[in-house]
């Protein structure tokens, strides 16, 4: 009785609830319960889902296709993660260290412009740099007596082709956060350390490291996340070849859904990817954060 | 000694990761036979305008350009109207049930979107959205991330004001138009600025659900581009060379918000 009563009075609660509500029903929790529901059915478009079971997640699991996709996704996110966070740590480094804010400014915006053009755009100018006959990397690389280079042709190379294309564009949003962290270290820690007779090294290794380790981590989990779904390379780059050497986990579930229309099999395997990605944040989390204090 | 050699290797990867962007200028004003030429040329000369006379003529970019704003746009305003109004409920109303309205929230900011999109395009095809600007706007008409944002930011203010206009006998809509709107403002540019450049950027969902060529945006128009034109590199840099210029004037005019929104988007959890 007296909580129809509260429920009433507050309403408008509610009310302004309800629209968000609604939509998130409808385009999120739905579609997400479809798609679990989906990986124990066969289901083409236009048909109707007959249920099978296990024998999706059995298909996709004996799917050589499947685990080398899994191992290009990691082998890919496992290079572009940390070589990353290593640049954006020595670069947030230098650019809080520079005098001028204005100096500052210019080369936080100028890792940043990376980041606000979008993946389509920076995959059409790393195809053309990537270009065996014309492109400009193996015109420079020539210099160096080496090349020409097939880069993103080769099935050797395509992968890393990828992997270099990711880190030498990904840094502009790590640095904006390293530094904003830096600036809120207390100056008063790097007297004490100075008075103790501690390097610049000494003073980063003991100092600022331990206290960006909740950034760090921040980053971490979601450049791992973003590393684990990367999909507009590979479809405008290389189409996940050759030769399947950069089918990465989305890009499968991509073909198998859009391509052959499988959505049971598609759903199955975004389940594990989802269940997956899940997993390494929790581990990380596990990990890394058991003595971080925020 | 070693701050120097710090500063030129700076210098260096400022460079490197400027590159792929000054090539997409220099190859965009190259003549065709120029692009065509090795070794490449390092400026544009002579310059010329060619390639994007050739891009309008042979593309529908000014179409995309057009849906990319009209879908960006309504995502954008919807999304920081609706995250303000439900971040406020959120932040400052008591009520049951709100703890678990929060816990949804928040676990659905994690839900991949892989996850979702093959019901949801099952969907659009049911509702006969396919090419049409529904399809595109509808399903993200509010994200669980803008209203995170906001009840995180209207947090902060001091429930008095609220009290108090209540006492001057503002209505609930009333509170929030004359009370919430104009203090959450700071927290709204943030989040418009988010959503805007998640919005413009998107690829997958525009890939799946749009296949005419006059209803594309700019991100999978360029796609398609690709494949029409793939050795074309001059027309393909005058298509990426228009396509980056919203999005960089965009960011070097609100420069200092977008600093603010990468930080405070970072406080999740």
């Amino acid at each position: 009785m007296s909580l129809t009563r509260t429920v009433f009075r507050e309403r408008w609660a509610y009310l302004f609830l309800l629209l968000p509500l609604l939509l998130f029903a409808a385009f999120n929790m739905l579609p997400m319960a479809a798609t679990i529901l989906l990986g124990f059915a066969d289901y083409f478009p236009g048909g109707q889902p007959v249920w099978t079971g296990l024998e999706n997640y059995a298909y996709a699991l004996s799917d050589d296709l499947f685990w080398k996709a899994l191992g290009i996704t990691v082998l890919y996110t496992c290079g572009v993660v940390p070589a990353s966070l290593l640049i954006s740590l020595f670069l947030a480094y230098v650019i809080f260290g520079l005098k001028y804010a204005w100096a500052q400014v210019i080369f936080k915006s100028a890792f940043y412009l990376p980041v606000v053009t979008s993946g389509a755009i920076l995959s059409l100018v790393w195809l053309w740099l990537f270009n065996p006959a014309r492109g400009l990397l193996n015109y420079v690389l020539s210099f160096a007596g080496m090349g020409p280079y097939l880069w993103t042709s080769d099935p050797q190379m395509a992968l890393p082709s990828l992997m270099f294309m990711a880190i030498m564009g990904g840094h502009g949003a790590a640095i904006v956060l390293l530094t904003a962290a830096m600036g809120g270290i207390p100056a008063s820690y790097y007297e004490a350390a100075r008075l103790d007779g501690a390097g610049p090294w000494r003073q980063y290794w003991k100092i600022t490291l331990p206290l960006l380790r909740p950034t760090l981590l921040y980053l971490l989990v979601t450049t791992t996340i973003a590393s684990f779904q990367v999909f507009t390379q590979v479809l405008m780059m290389t189409g996940g070849g050759p030769d399947y050497a950069t089918t990465t986990l989305v890009y499968l579930i991509y073909t198998d859904a859009f391509e052959y229309f499988d959505f049971g099999k598609a759903a199955a395997e975004a389940t594990l990817l989802s269940l997956s990605l899940a997993g390494i944040a929790v581990l990380q989390y596990k990990w890394l954060a058991s003595d971080v204090e925020y | 000694m070693f701050p120097y050699i710090f500063r030129i290797l700076l210098a260096l990867l400022a460079v490197l990761t400027l590159m792929p962007l000054y090539w997409i200028v220099v190859t965009a004003f190259q003549t065709p036979s120029v692009v065509l030429a090795f070794p490449p040329s390092l400026v544009p000369s002579p310059a010329s305008w060619i390639n994007f006379a050739r891009l309008f003529n042979g593309s529908e970019i000014g179409t995309w350009m057009a849906n990319s704003l009209i879908v960006t746009g309504t995502v954008t305003a919807s999304n920081v109207l609706l995250g303000t109004l439900a971040g406020y409920t959120l932040a400052k109303k008591v009520f049951p049930g709100r703890q678990t309205i929060f816990w949804t929230v928040i676990s659905l900011m994690f839900v991949p979107s892989q996850l979702t999109i093959i019901p949801l395009y099952a969907l659009i095809v049911k509702l006969d959205w396919i090419n049409t600007y529904q399809a595109l706007i509808v399903p993200a008409l509010i994200m669980p991330f803008s209203i995170f944002l906001m009840k995180q930011f209207l947090q902060t203010l001091p429930t008095e004001l609220i009290e108090a206009a209540r006492m001057d006998g503002c209505g609930e809509w009333g509170v929030f138009q004359r009370v919430i709107l104009p203090l959450a403002k700071p927290g709204m540019g943030v989040l418009a600025i988010f959503t805007f450049m998640g919005v413009w950027n998107e690829f997958l969902w525009p890939l799946i659900v749009i296949n005419r060529s006059s209803m594309m945006t700019l991100q999978i128009g360029l796609n398609s581009l690709q494949n029409q034109y793939y050795t074309d590199y001059g027309l393909l840099m005058a298509g990426a060379a228009v396509s980056a210029m919203p999005m960089i004037v965009f960011f070097l005019v609100f420069q200092p918000y977008f600093v603010r929104s990468i930080t405070i988007g970072a406080v999740k959890g």
